[in-house]
């Protein structure tokens, strides 16, 4: 089990390009599809304390899933697997810095992967909604916020806190009059 | 030994303030890099974020074996990458025992049912943030739709999708 924890995510860091958004649609489709380690639901939730937690997404993410599936030991196991790849990486280039630094090969490749990350970021935003039956309230304000994060750049975190608040008080408030649950 | 502490020391403050991932890290990194240690050039640093760009991995933890290997060789990066993340491993691990133990309570499920319309929100920003440099050319914008239409609606694995978009890169451009 650990160790089949640990080949996914040495697979999830190994193909994260382009920061931590590119490996939602993979951690996605190795923990959630094919493992079912965790739930979509489950996942959705990682991603916000990812999101709302200091350092790589990426690297937060792992930790969290790997305390679900194995406690601290598959904390620990995942992590090693999502840097692990990058450190082998960096590592060679840091070595051989001067002979890669203006390979054209390399360039189109990556001129060729560059869109397709944003590819897999908007398709891992259509699973979510597709997914978890989102209703038309969570879904314009999911807009919106992407509306005020990209034309406001306010910082994210400020966004998760007034989400978080505002959930709270919405159903301390509103909720608990009527007793009706969602 | 003082060049291992200092390496720590800094990228443990480049992991533990570094909120939202990837580029909001680069002001508080350049400081640490450039104008503290002065461990690297600017012109270094913006390699540097190019190679992040173009390897696997978390562009945190990529400068931070980079320039670990630069200031102190292979036990420089191993102490600058570990530097890195252990912000991340505390503050993760705290919070997964805080929702355990109040895993019941209504607020904690409160909590995330107001966090998930951020979340996808802050994901699609992510994506229209990353498209913006992206998109330049007519060739692009086909890899772009093709692999999302393979991806979301034909269960085309999303590994594949990049090794695909690669070697199309290297047939278009």
């Amino acid at each position: 089990m650990l160790w089949k924890m640990f080949l996914t995510f040495f697979k999830i860091g190994a193909f994260t390009f382009g920061g931590g958004f590119a490996m939602i649609p993979i951690i996605q489709q190795e923990v959630v599809d094919k493992h079912n380690w965790i739930k979509d639901e489950e996942f959705m939730d990682t991603i916000s304390i990812a999101q709302s937690s200091p350092g790589p997404i990426a690297v937060n993410s792992s930790i969290y899933v790997g305390y679900k599936i194995k406690g601290f030991i598959g904390a620990l196991v995942c992590t090693l697997g999502t840097i692990l790849p990058s450190f082998i990486t960096i590592l060679i280039i840091a070595i051989f810095f001067n002979q890669f630094k203006d390979n054209i090969i390399f360039e189109k490749v990556f001129m060729g992967i560059r869109p397709a990350v944003v590819a897999l970021i908007f398709s891992a935003v259509y699973r979510l909604v597709y997914k978890s039956h989102l209703g038309y309230g969570t879904l314009s304000m999911a807009l919106a916020i992407m509306l005020i994060i990209v034309f406001l750049k306010i910082s994210p975190i400020y966004m998760v806190i007034l989400g978080a608040g505002g959930s709270v008080i919405y159903h301390k408030l509103v909720k608990n009059n009527d007793n009706i649950e969602e | 030994m003082i060049k291992f502490f200092q390496l720590f020391l800094s990228f443990f403050k480049v992991g533990a303030f570094s909120f939202g991932g990837g580029y909001a890290m680069l002001p508080l990194l350049e400081e640490e890099v450039i104008k503290t240690h002065s461990w690297m050039s600017g012109a270094e640093f913006i390699d540097i974020f190019a190679i992040s760009e173009m390897t696997p991995g978390p562009i945190a933890v990529n400068a931070a074996t980079f320039v670990g290997y630069k200031v102190a060789g292979f036990l420089g990066a191993m102490v600058a990458t570990l530097a890195v993340i252990l912000p991340s491993f505390i503050v993760i691990s705290l919070i997964y025992t805080f929702i355990s133990k109040f895993k019941n309570s209504p607020y904690v499920d409160w909590i995330f049912k107001g966090i998930r319309p951020v979340v996808l929100g802050l994901i699609a920003a992510a994506g229209v943030t990353v498209a913006k440099t992206s998109f330049m050319d007519i060739k692009s914008i086909i890899i772009g739709a093709g692999i999302f239409y393979l991806v979301s609606f034909k269960k085309l694995n999303p590994i594949l999708g990049i090794v695909g978009a690669g070697i199309l890169g290297i047939l278009l451009y």
